[in-house]
């Protein structure tokens, strides 16, 4: 490798990589192979996190930013005038090896710009996951992009040699995408993830009937949503996630809050900040959906289509659904306790186990580590010293944002501030 | 009052559990053979570590466990938390006292206390996966140190060995002074001595392999390069990357020579 030159093609191209958020390595069942390098199977691992915080697991990086689209959100649009370069198939494969073997990452997330046209794109990717496979032995994680319009014929050999294959829907609704993305189709987005999705569950029977069937996609698919570069409302957008949960069997919606780097005049201008408590809730939502037992529609719905930024969707549902409360921990169902604002999903858990043991009381749920000044206002204790007041909603809303401390508490003062 | 002295090693403190029950010793109290410091007003008690009788404790607690409950009582062990030989024992106690398995009374003190030990070794474990950083050397050896709270490296042995099976490599515990090597066929403990000049940079020049600054400097680049600035959040990035383990990773050392 020419050093100089590799260093100045990272920064370009892991610069640009980074607004995609994915960075999961977990959900794989690739493992080591002929005492060959790497092991994908197990849980997730983030060897560093940013300084914002966000977990870097893999090697992230475009194939090039050359693009022959021109969406206005995105950094590498064919009229942004920024630096362009281009990897070669044998340095991504040698700084993923290299990088694996310092324990550095997981594995590869490639992603590209689309040059010439979107087979020519996907090839180029499919050869540099096929060499790495074939000739290095590497079972390591390795994150494919779909590139949308590239024929079946490579999506499939994709498949076949990636974990985890992703097409980014970009904006929530169609007309968004119109707006901003006028080379690109919502179609052409839908097609690959119906195609995968086939695909992957095709592959999964064939294994049930034959263990020597190849792994096909073995972490699934998953897809990313812009927020707040334009209109929509949390409700479009988790109806939209809804959608790619149950018709596509998306492992994951990943949620990018709008970072302002165009001038262009349909988007919010630079310097306006980024929706991250927006981001917030709706990762919480998406939450509460995968592995809450939640509906989308008693989230949101016609008569409220946003989420809260003051208060977790949860604690949200829990203050319009008062008659549900209070809850008794020591009776109650675990898909109930996992509705009181507080306790989570191991906390819930926690409570199911511990009280088989004896009855559960307010000092009892302290141990456990559940948020006991949120949830609180929730659970019913049957001690016949404890009053229960009824409390209204907003009083409650009121008792908890007074002591709760977060970061985005100033954000949400009601106090009018004099100076 | 007895103070029972152990080896410190996990199947010295199982012996000595075994002993205090044959002993019918009432009131115990642990200490390592290492830092005895005597009490005064109190019998001592050497326990020879005996395999034999750790097994017999091991076997009886796997009767009463489910293999997570049991594998909690290693990690809780190697969590090094002062006295926690102690709570383990209280935990053992009751463990064999009582007929049905105990291990979700989580309103029981030594056992919460036991449970939180063993996930803060677990999360430690969890983390060294992630945070050792291999150097490669001339000889093809992939070697890195770290200095982990817990005593993590029997825990993450089979990870790496697993994952790395095409390479020499070893993980060196600068605090407890032993490290796991593999040498491209078993993953062994080895005891060795690190001596005060490896960390000098002419030391580490003559003995790396040619490309190795080159790819600690592109890994720098990248972990500068993902990063968003108009998303800063330290409160989480050091939340998840304490202080304490800078000193061992490339990304948060600054390349001297730039």
């Amino acid at each position: 490798m020419v050093h100089e030159r590799v260093m100045e093609k990272l920064a370009i191209l892991a610069d640009a990589a980074k607004y995609d958020v994915s960075c999961s390595s977990s959900n794989s069942t690739r493992k080591n192979k002929n005492k060959g390098l790497g092991d994908a199977s197990g849980n997730g691992i983030c060897h560093a996190y940013t300084e914002d915080g966000r977990c870097v697991s893999l090697l992230k990086i475009l194939l090039t930013n050359h693009c022959i689209f021109d969406c206005a959100y995105c950094v590498s649009r064919k009229s942004n005038d920024i630096k362009r370069a281009a990897f070669t198939v044998q340095e991504v494969v040698d700084l993923t090896i290299g990088f694996y073997r310092r324990n550095y990452i997981e594995g590869l997330f490639l992603s590209s710009g689309i040059f010439d046209n979107p087979d020519y794109t996907m090839e180029r990717l499919v050869r540099i996951v096929k060499k790495l496979r074939l000739e290095e032995n590497f079972n390591g994680y390795i994150h494919l992009k779909a590139i949308p319009g590239a024929s079946a014929e490579l999506l499939r050999e994709a498949g076949l040699y990636a974990d985890r294959l992703s097409v980014n829907v970009e904006m929530p609704t169609e007309k968004s995408l119109k707006l901003l993305a006028p080379d690109k189709n919502h179609i052409d987005v839908i097609k690959p993830m119906e195609f995968l999705k086939e695909e992957i569950v095709g592959y999964n029977e064939e294994k049930k009937k034959n263990y020597k069937t190849p792994l096909f996609a073995p972490a699934g698919q998953s897809t990313q949503m812009v927020i707040g570069a334009t209109q929509e409302n949390d409700l479009e957008i988790l109806g939209m996630s809804n959608y790619f949960y149950e018709k596509m069997n998306m492992r994951r919606v990943y949620y990018s809050g709008y970072v302002p780097i165009s001038y262009d005049n349909r988007l919010p201008v630079i310097g306006t900040p980024v929706p991250m408590i927006r981001e917030n809730r709706l990762y919480q939502a998406d939450w509460l959906l995968r592995f809450y037992g939640f509906n989308v529609n008693e989230i949101v719905g016609f008569d409220q289509p946003n989420l809260d930024l003051d208060i977790d969707p949860k604690l949200g549902w829990a203050l319009r659904n008062l008659d549900k409360f209070p809850v008794d921990v020591n009776t109650a169902d675990l898909e109930l306790i996992l509705r009181i604002p507080g306790i989570g999903v191991s906390g819930a858990h926690k409570i199911v186990a511990a009280r088989k043991f004896k009855r559960l009381q307010p000092e009892d749920l302290q141990k456990l580590g559940i948020a006991y000044s949120r949830s609180k206002y929730f659970l019913a204790f049957a001690s016949p010293f404890q009053l229960q007041r009824d409390l209204t909603s907003i009083q409650i809303k009121d008792h908890i944002l007074n002591t709760q401390n977060s970061k985005y508490k100033n954000d949400f003062s009601n106090q009018l501030s004099l100076f | 009052m007895t103070q029972v002295i152990y080896d410190s090693t996990f199947e010295g403190w199982l012996t000595a559990v075994f002993e205090i029950y044959e002993q019918k010793f009432e009131d115990v109290v642990f200490a390592k053979s290492e830092v005895s410091n005597t009490l005064l007003f109190s019998e001592r008690y050497f326990v020879e570590t005996d395999l034999q009788k750790a097994k017999r404790v091991l076997n009886g607690l796997k009767q009463k466990l489910s293999s997570e409950g049991f594998a909690n009582i290693y990690k809780a062990f190697l969590s090094e938390i002062d006295k926690m030989d102690e709570t383990l024992f209280q935990y053992v106690k009751y463990i064999f006292s009582s007929a049905i398995n105990v291990e979700d009374d989580l309103s029981n003190s030594p056992v919460l206390e036991v449970r939180k030990a063993a996930y803060l070794t677990g999360r430690e474990s969890h983390r060294m996966k992630a945070f050792v950083r291999f150097k490669l050397t001339k000889d093809n050896l992939y070697y890195a140190i770290v200095e982990p709270d817990c005593d993590v490296l029997p825990l993450i042995e089979k990870h790496f060995t697993n994952r790395y099976a095409d390479q020499r490599w070893l993980i060196y515990d600068a605090k407890r002074k032993y490290g796991i090597y593999y040498d491209l066929e078993n993953t062994t403990s080895v005891q060795l001595e690190f001596n005060a000049n490896s960390n000098s940079s002419q030391f580490l020049a003559e003995i790396s392999d040619d490309n190795e600054e080159f790819f600690q400097n592109l890994w720098r680049q990248f972990f500068k390069s993902v990063n968003i600035e108009s998303r800063k959040n330290t409160k989480l990035h050091l939340q998840h990357m304490p202080k304490r383990y800078w000193k061992n990773l490339t990304e948060k050392i600054p390349n001297l020579k730039k």
